[in-house]
């Protein structure tokens, strides 16, 4: 959904020229048998920014880049690594911008905080607002 | 002619906004009070020539009337007549005219039907409305004119993104515009009432209906786009948290708290200065949105075409209006005093709380929007998407839930804390026994929030029809099924939303016609794939015959190809049942004759829109409700004087 | 106190239209860079990508003389639009070597045979593993690699022609 009038480009509608004639990866869109590593690899994938793409995981990218991201991680996982390891990977080669979980970078502190940052403001105004104690 | 007399309307409308802001300016300051009996019609003529405006640009898009820039560039002479109407709005210039006919015609609503409010509180609303329409018509003139001409016509034009030929654009933009810019009537009442010094609880039942028919429209808006991306999108998804749909979603949130407040002033006179607050808030996110979509300053799927100069127009009217507005909240607001705090145990602590969760949230989904930006400043990119926003604003929304379900079964000015806990007894005894059947059946499968979500859906469910019990339900009042539907609908979607994250099962598979598929209970039978031609579109279609057990369904996912502009799009077959929709999606040929699918069973998935739907019709219901009553009185009252 | 509490959302509102603006008016950077920039290259081995080149190996790129190492497809168009000045560098004395991402050989060397073939060392990366290895997030895009195998610098897009220049002092630099 995606909206102010959601102009829903660039996802599917990916201009022919762009793309390459290759087939996909073969573990691009193929999903490991074994059910609990698939649903690791999943989870790891819709947290992955789309490199070649406006703004989409690379599991709901139909770019080609995104296809064999996908394979790889579904490689990896199958090969005993842990997503959190493979998502370190990728952000020692793209930064931080390649995952859509923000890291537990300095810069991103204030983001963690502020949830608490607001109940407290929130908190703060409210005061007065309430009576502590019944009056008899 | 069609064109420049929609260009010599929109200049007539601006000229009457200006002429309704200086009459009553120099009704209301300059004391010539005499000159405010003409604001009215100005304000009515004014919406009507905006929306021949509109209307002018319709006909020239269902005409293809090439020699109009607009219309060459995103209108096709080759297209079916409904993405030509449609396409009216699908384009910068032609949603920004939406925009302000919106705009003027809700100005035109106020000046004819508001009857509650004071003489110079109503001029001073009206006087605000035009002053921000006139914002807005110097963007439309001086940057983005819908009607210019081009010298040399193009025999077809170039076509409208294939993305956007989908009857969702027909419905889905319009509603989410009434919404957004309905807004700015709460706006100009809190401009109005700062200017007049009124906040009072006559003011607050006035801009009440306001409100509601905004928020009402907003909600249907949002409800529709996400269905729309779900369906179109081909990825199964229904919330990106992409900042497109965070702008839309940031409104809705100020919205629906102002909502909450709006009766808190009405009923108890208190929370002047934060109602005023959420007023300004509420449209300024609206704006904010509007500026964040349409400066391309953030990424987003949802590209619109991107011009700085436009940016920089909308930022300007950003830093005038909400500025002005803040800087008069500043001003005015020390005189406006605040009535006596609540009782711990009332339906007003109850409102509070819910105005500082959903305020908490809106400012998570701000700030998570807008971090992005912050940290490019210091030459650092990030991405916050959706594993931010569901792990932290997702549990503060689930609270959110819990204090819905209590809030009604409250009462106003003071309650007993006993007295409450009994009335909580059968909702919290229906949540328990969802833990236990929960913790029986899918214990370890699903994650810890699709797992509270469902809890708490089903408790805050029968809390929510708590207010019907043991009434006369055909005395109720109409307001109090508007609460309790659009209470309920709250809990349904998310029951909806918690088993899609937690019962979903996807399949990828690549298969050859002939072949038979099983998933979740289906069996799907490839038949074959054939190519088809639509009006102005090629596709591949594979034929499917679906059942689990019963009897088979043919259905039929398309791969579909445009010539203008050149693109393909996936059209996904849905196929609904009560218990969820299977999706399927046709992907890419590959070796040996095989077809890609992604094919998913979604439990229950239909319930987040059914939810979103119930809503909105529950806030219709309290709009009809209130201004029935309101009716009814005035007409006994007349009757009495008679 | 109640006074700061009322121009608080006024000040909070200020700071954002500032963020806007700079966002509105810094020059639109979308382009993500490589991390590994100044760190050594990461250790491929990637099989031949044209029928008369060899393969390509990373260890075989720290031989004391800093070189390219050019990211291309045969199906992207700038990459055909680049070709000249990659020509224009090895006339130059420049030693290129290449690694053509989710290719076929048959495609490589049709695209060498109609845009010239500036290249000592072809490997196929079919699968874009490579690419991924080294933080790059499209085609076509040109690595400065030092002698000792380093990554000294990140061209992304196509070399135009006014970049030529630029793209020597970086060679030179990295002596």
């Amino acid at each position: 959904m995606r909206v102010l009038l959601a102009f829903l480009l660039a996802l599917v509608a990916v201009p022919a020229s762009a793309q390459t004639a290759l087939p996909p990866a073969p573990w691009a869109d193929r999903q490991i048998p074994d059910a609990a590593q698939e649903r690791k690899a999943k989870a790891l994938m819709e947290t992955i920014r789309c490199l070649t793409c406006q703004s989409q995981s690379i599991a709901d990218s139909g770019a080609s880049m995104a296809g064999d991201m996908r394979s790889q991680i579904r490689e990896r996982i199958m090969a005993g690594e842990q997503p959190e390891a493979i998502r370190s990977w990728l952000i020692s080669r793209y930064g931080d911008w390649v995952s859509y979980e923000p890291t537990a970078a300095p810069i991103l502190w204030p983001l963690w905080a502020a949830p608490l940052l607001l109940l407290g403001l929130g908190l703060l105004l409210l005061r007065g607002r309430i009576k502590r104690r019944k009056t008899p | 002619m069609i064109a420049e007399t929609g260009l010599a309307a929109l200049w007539l409308a601006a000229s009457l906004a200006l002429l309704q802001l200086l009459l009553a300016f120099a009704g209301l300051k300059g004391g010539k009070s005499e000159l405010l009996a003409a604001v009215r019609p100005a304000a009515v003529a004014q919406g009507l020539l905006t929306a021949t405006a509109f209307a002018l640009l319709i006909i020239l898009f269902l005409r293809s009337d090439m020699s109009v820039l607009l219309v060459a560039t995103n209108s096709h002479s080759m297209k079916p007549w409904l993405y030509k109407f449609a396409g009216t709005w699908g384009n910068h210039e032609g949603s920004m005219l939406l925009w302000v006919t919106v705009m003027g015609v809700a100005g035109a609503a106020v000046a004819l039907f508001e009857r509650a409010l004071q003489r110079d509180a109503h001029m001073a609303t009206l006087g605000g409305q035009a002053a921000i329409s006139l914002g807005f018509y110097a963007f439309l003139l001086f940057s983005s004119n819908p009607f210019a001409r081009i010298a040399q016509p193009p025999a077809d034009g170039q076509g409208l993104n294939p993305l956007l030929q989908d009857p969702g654009l027909a419905f889905h933009p319009p509603t989410l515009y009434l919404g957004y810019v309905g807004l700015s009537v709460a706006f100009s009442f809190a401009i109005g009432a700062l200017l007049t010094r009124q906040v009072d609880a006559a003011f607050a039942r006035a801009m009440r209906p306001w409100v509601l028919a905004a928020w009402v429209l907003l909600t249907l808006g949002i409800t529709a786009g996400s269905y729309w991306a779900y369906y179109e999108l081909g990825w199964g998804g229904w919330w990106f948290w992409d900042p497109v749909e965070n702008a839309s979603l940031m409104p809705w949130l100020a919205a629906t708290a102002l909502l909450h407040s709006v009766t808190v002033l009405a009923t108890r006179d208190a929370l002047r200065a934060w109602t005023i607050m959420l007023a300004v808030i509420a449209f300024s996110m609206s704006m904010v949105g509007t500026f964040l979509v349409r400066s391309g300053i953030l990424t987003s799927v949802h590209a619109f075409a991107v011009d700085p100069t436009r940016g920089s127009f909308i930022l300007a009217l950003l830093a005038i209006y909400i500025g002005g507005a803040l800087a008069l909240f500043g001003w005015r607001i020390g005189s406006v005093r605040e009535g006596a705090p609540f009782e711990l145990v009332s339906r007003e602590t109850m409102l509070v709380v819910n105005n500082l969760l959903l305020s908490v949230i809106l400012g998570i989904v701000l700030i998570g929007t807008l971090y992005p930006l912050m940290t490019e400043a210091f030459g650092h990119k990030v991405s916050v998407g959706a594993p931010y926003f569901d792990r932290i604003a997702g549990p503060i929304a689930l609270a959110l839930m819990i204090a819905l379900a209590i809030g009604p079964m409250v009462r106003w000015r003071r309650d007993g804390a006993g007295a409450v806990g009994k009335r909580l007894l059968v909702p919290a005894v229906v949540g328990l026994v969802a833990v236990a059947v929960l913790a029986a059946f899918a214990w370890g499968r699903i994650g810890v929030l699709p797992f509270l979500g469902l809890v708490i859906a089903v408790a805050v469910g029968a809390a929510s029809i708590a207010p019907l019990w043991k009434r006369n339900l055909l005395r109720t009042p109409l307001f109090t099924w508007g609460m309790v539907i659009a209470h309920l609908g709250c809990a349904v979607s998310l029951a909806g939303m918690a088993c899609d994250s937690a019962f979903t099962v996807e399949k990828l598979v690549a298969a050859r016609p002939g072949d038979t598929i099983q998933t979740a209970g289906w069996t799907l039978r490839f038949i074959q794939i054939m190519p088809v031609a639509g009006d102005n579109w090629t596709a591949l279609q594979a034929d499917m015959r679906v059942d689990r057990g019963g009897t088979p369904v043919l259905i039929r996912p398309q791969s579909r190809f445009f010539a203008s502009p050149p693109t393909s799009t996936s059209e996904a077959a849905l196929l609904t049942r009560w218990d969820g929709q299977l999706y399927v999606v046709l992907g890419e040929e590959v070796e040996g004759g095989r077809w890609q699918l992604r094919i998913w069973w979604k439990p229950f998935v239909t319930l987040i829109w059914l939810g979103g739907v119930m809503i909105a019709l529950g806030g219709a219901l309290a709009l009809v409700g209130r201004e029935r009553r309101g009716w009814l009185m005035k007409w006994r009252a007349r009757r009495a004087l008679a | 106190m109640r006074k700061l509490w009322i121009w608080l959302p006024l000040a909070l509102f200020l700071a954002f239209i500032g963020l806007f603006a700079s966002g509105l008016f810094q020059p639109d950077d979308r382009i993500i860079h490589s991390r590994l920039v100044g760190q050594p290259l990461p250790a491929f081995t990637l099989p031949a990508g044209a029928s008369d080149r060899p393969a390509l190996a990373s260890a075989s790129l720290a031989n004391g003389k800093p070189r390219l190492l050019n990211i291309f497809a045969s199906w992207c168009v700038p990459c055909a639009a680049e070709a000249p000045q990659l020509m224009a560098l090895k006339q130059a004395g420049v030693e290129i070597d290449a690694i053509a991402i989710r290719d076929a050989r048959p495609d490589v060397d049709g695209f060498l045979k109609r845009y010239g073939n500036p290249y000592a060392r072809i490997g196929l990366d079919a699968r874009s593993a490579v690419q991924m290895a080294l933080g790059s997030s499209g085609v076509p895009e040109t690595f400065v690699i030092d002698g000792q195998g380093r990554i000294a610098y990140q061209h992304i897009g196509d070399i135009r022609a006014d970049d030529v220049p630029m793209i020597l002092d970086r060679l030179r630099d990295a002596q």
